[in-house]
């Protein structure tokens, strides 16, 4: 019976020791979080005014602002965005819609997943070797079209997702009323899901405009304000990249200064996207 | 009617025509990688990989330095964040409040929603400083001393160099890996967790002798993701490593991994074999990913067909 008891007691310690790190761990993941935002409002909020947002990138030392770089980004990202919804959502279609038999479903499924995950500056490194290389200077539409590549995968995933989550009962009362197969994924199957298809638009937009590492030789930079994607752009990824790494203090101050705006964006989108969606994704 | 059939028939071409592009992409990016590091191949064979020498100003060139860098960040991160991940699953479907359940597991997303650049200052100019205070004297002071281990752990205290690009990369890959485990876990039958409880199981022998069994295949796959994620991770590594292209027994020291050796050459090399170099460093990063993600993927599928069969 003392055994027992003593053996009791173990499973008990153990149990509870194991169930005290559990909740470490999660305090280790929460603290981590909460740690990086103060630290970016504290470092940040000081730097944001108006003229960050109505004066181009200084030189060292001298007042300025992001304006070129948030223009920039605002560009590459939203051409990417427009370049990458319809490609996507096309894509989805036929994963959800016609992908039950044949190899070819399966086989985007798998690798759609994998570049998904895949390194981004890999993808920065294959647009320079088809587009930067061959056209010879570097441009905002390389980096837009590198970005494109990283929304791609995260559209496609959400429209099949949400398409396969509209009822077969919606699609086979349409057909039932004589509508053709594509009327009926276009006006009744996407229109049913349009607001699912529409987070992972919002979705990839958040993934996107947070990337630095395939602008940093597609797009590279630019110190004045351009509208021209056809020349190198600034984006505010890469100024933060480089101004952080600066020496001169008020280059410093803006880089904390565009951290805050891209990470409470970023972040922004998320919450509204995982809160409103919470069940689906 | 034959207007009908024609549009339909388009339709389906063309929606098959966008999903074609996805493989087709893939691909394009293997093809060009291959081509943009074919000079790289042909002058150093496949030595490459192995050869520590990186000179630009005689032209040699080889990847063992960075692919030493990007391994060893990889497993650092790995047997830091793998441990923690697994108490967070944990903690979100065994112990977590139903209310707090959405919330917190919005929130270990959101941990996988900053970006990158961000963990790259927050770590090097914030973790760094307190790291070299902290924590390396006292890792040098305690596992320094180690026999075998110890030379890990010394030398210069300055808060960059491998250790601090791991740690930080472990940060950043807790969210994936925290989630796969979270919803691998979930899919677990009740009817076996009750079984367990029902012959007076605590919640720990549940979880390590019921759910962890169960679920293993899935487990494995989410440290795969984690993985995948880490080799590739470029911004917060260059922020941290250290930038420098020598090989060291200390993790103190600075070094080097694929991703930042190509964030910070690539856009200023001025050779082509330079070039050819770089790329084909980014062929191996791409190459190595991608079996990594691959074989992550098929154990989940495992893992969903398992269940599919007992439903």
């Amino acid at each position: 019976m003392i055994d027992s008891s003593a053996l009791y007691r173990k499973r008990k310690r153990t149990n509870q020791l194991a169930l005290v790190m559990s909740m470490l761990a999660m305090g280790i993941g929460m603290g981590f979080l909460a740690w990086i935002l103060i630290v970016l409002l504290y470092k940040g909020v000081g730097a944001l005014s108006l003229s960050l947002f109505t004066l181009p990138t200084p030189a060292p030392g001298s007042e300025g602002g992001l304006s070129n770089a948030i223009l920039g980004s605002a560009m590459m990202v939203g051409s990417a965005t427009f370049i990458a919804t319809p490609i996507g959502i096309l894509a989805g279609v036929y994963l959800s819609e016609y992908g039950r038999k044949g190899w070819l479903a399966p086989a985007t499924r798998f690798i759609n997943d994998i570049l998904l995950s895949a390194p981004s500056i890999v993808i920065g490194v294959f647009i320079y070797t088809v587009y930067v290389a061959q056209v010879q200077h570097f441009s905002g539409w390389a980096g837009s079209l590198a970005l494109t590549l990283i929304a791609i995968p995260v559209v496609v995933r959400t429209t099949e997702n949400m398409l396969n989550l509209v009822p077969a009962s919606l699609r086979e009362a349409a057909a039932a009323l004589g509508a053709p197969r594509w009327k009926v994924v276009l006006h009744v199957v996407l229109r049913a899901a349009k607001a699912g298809v529409l987070t992972g638009i919002l979705l990839a937009l958040a993934r996107v405009s947070g990337e630095t590492a395939p602008l940093l030789f597609t797009a590279l930079n630019n110190q004045f304000t351009s509208l021209d994607l056809n020349g190198p752009m600034a984006n505010l990824p890469v100024v933060i990249f480089q101004f952080a790494m600066s020496p001169y203090e008020n280059w410093n101050s803006l880089a904390w200064g565009g951290a805050v705006i891209i990470t409470f964006g970023v972040l922004c989108l998320n919450i509204v996207v995982r809160t409103l969606f919470r069940k689906k994704i | 009617m034959r207007a009908q059939r024609f549009q339909d028939a388009l339709f389906h071409q063309t929606t098959r025509f966008f999903a074609f592009s996805v493989l087709a992409i893939l691909a394009a990016i293997l093809g060009s990688l291959l081509y943009g590091a074919w000079p790289a191949i042909k002058e150093f064979g496949f030595g490459f990989p192995f050869s520590a020498e990186w000179n630009p100003v005689t032209d040699k060139f080889g990847g063992l330095i960075s692919v030493y860098g990007t391994l060893s960040t990889s497993v650092i991160a790995l047997v830091v964040a793998i441990p923690v991940s697994f108490g967070i699953a944990v903690f979100l479907t065994e112990l977590c409040p139903p209310v707090l359940r959405s919330p917190l597991g919005v929130a270990v997303e959101l941990l996988a929603a900053v970006p990158s650049i961000i963990y790259g200052m927050w770590g090097l100019f914030v973790f760094a400083p307190l790291f070299a205070d902290y924590v390396q004297p006292a890792l040098s002071a305690t596992l320094g001393n180690v026999p075998f281990v110890g030379a890990l752990f010394q030398g210069p205290k300055n808060g960059i160099g491998v250790l601090s690009a791991g740690l930080i990369l472990a940060v950043m890959v807790i969210p994936f890996i925290a989630s796969v485990m979270r919803d691998v876990f979930e899919v677990v039958p009740g009817i076996l967790k009750e079984s367990a409880y029902g012959l007076g199981a605590t919640t720990w022998e549940v979880v390590w002798n019921v759910v962890l069994p169960y679920t293993r295949v899935g487990v494995i796959g989410g440290v795969m993701l984690g993985l995948g994620r880490a080799l590739g991770e470029t911004m917060a590594v260059t922020f941290v490593i250290g930038n420098a292209h020598r090989i060291s027994p200390s993790l103190y020291e600075a070094g080097n991994s694929i991703a930042s050796t190509l964030a910070n050459e690539f856009a200023e090399a001025a050779s082509d074999l330079h070039v050819a170099s770089l790329i084909a460093l980014g062929l191996i990063l791409f190459f190595v990913t991608f079996v990594v993600l691959a074989l992550s993927k098929l154990l989940l599928m495992r893992l969903g067909r398992m269940e599919g069969e007992k439903t």
